[in-house]
């Protein structure tokens, strides 16, 4: 018995890790990516995983109570709506004339080290501005 | 390890307040409004548990539920202008894309 609980405390231990892991490398993609749509595809790292780790570390920690059914509720709460959000959000972005960052809009960045393109301008990516056609 | 929980929700949270603030557009905005919202259910949970008091989880649905509604309403006056603005009249009339 003493040892199931000890397995069961380990492994609570690893998932919360994990899941606080995926929320602080979901948050940094939120700050560092270039444009909404790529932001929105690091959020949502948080809204799944993270999320999913954290919660199913606590339900483990808590044992088979109230607080557990209430742990998948909230759970449950956020695999339906965050989707959900997600949709809405891309739409009115869409609708807006946010247009995506595509492939060829970065071509003139430059590579440090390379001689041939040094006319354009450096550009990082986390300031480059979406164009918004108004 | 809870405080481990609660750091890395503290910090995912930082992280999201300031894309909040530098934008650039209004969709950044809501995105980051809505990790602040998901965030805050997580901190509610965590937080929770660190001061061995798992009811606050009550508080996390009802935040989760006003977060969705948030959501929509912003976009929706962004997208429209007016809140109490029926959609199904301009379907009809095929302006949707």
């Amino acid at each position: 018995m003493e040892m199931i609980s000890q397995a069961a405390h380990a492994a609570s231990w690893v998932l919360i890790v994990a899941g606080s892991f995926f929320l602080v490398a979901g948050a940094l993609g939120m700050l560092r990516m270039p444009d909404v749509y790529t932001r929105m595809h690091a959020a949502s790292v948080i809204d799944t995983l993270g999320a999913t780790l954290l919660i199913l570390g606590l339900a483990i920690q808590a044992g088979f109570t109230l607080v557990t059914l209430k742990l998948f509720f909230v759970l449950a709460l956020l695999f339906f709506f965050g989707p959900v959000a997600s949709h809405a959000l891309a739409q009115a972005a869409l609708y807006a004339g946010v247009e995506p960052i595509l492939d060829e809009d970065r071509r003139n960045r430059t590579v440090p080290g390379d001689t041939a393109n040094k006319d354009a301008t450096p550009e990082s990516p986390g300031k480059s501005t979406p164009t918004r056609p108004t | 390890m809870f405080y481990v929980a609660t750091g890395a929700v503290l910090i995912a949270l930082l992280f999201a307040v300031i894309r909040a603030i530098r934008g650039p557009t209004v969709f950044d905005r809501v995105l980051a409004g809505n990790t602040v919202g998901t965030l805050a259910i997580l901190l509610l949970a965590a937080l929770g548990f660190l001061t061995g008091r798992p009811e606050f989880l009550d508080i996390g649905l009802t935040y989760g539920l006003l977060n969705l509604i948030g959501t929509f309403a912003v976009l929706k006056f962004f997208r429209i202008g007016d809140l109490a603005y029926d959609v199904t009249d301009e379907q009809e009339k095929s302006a949707w894309k």
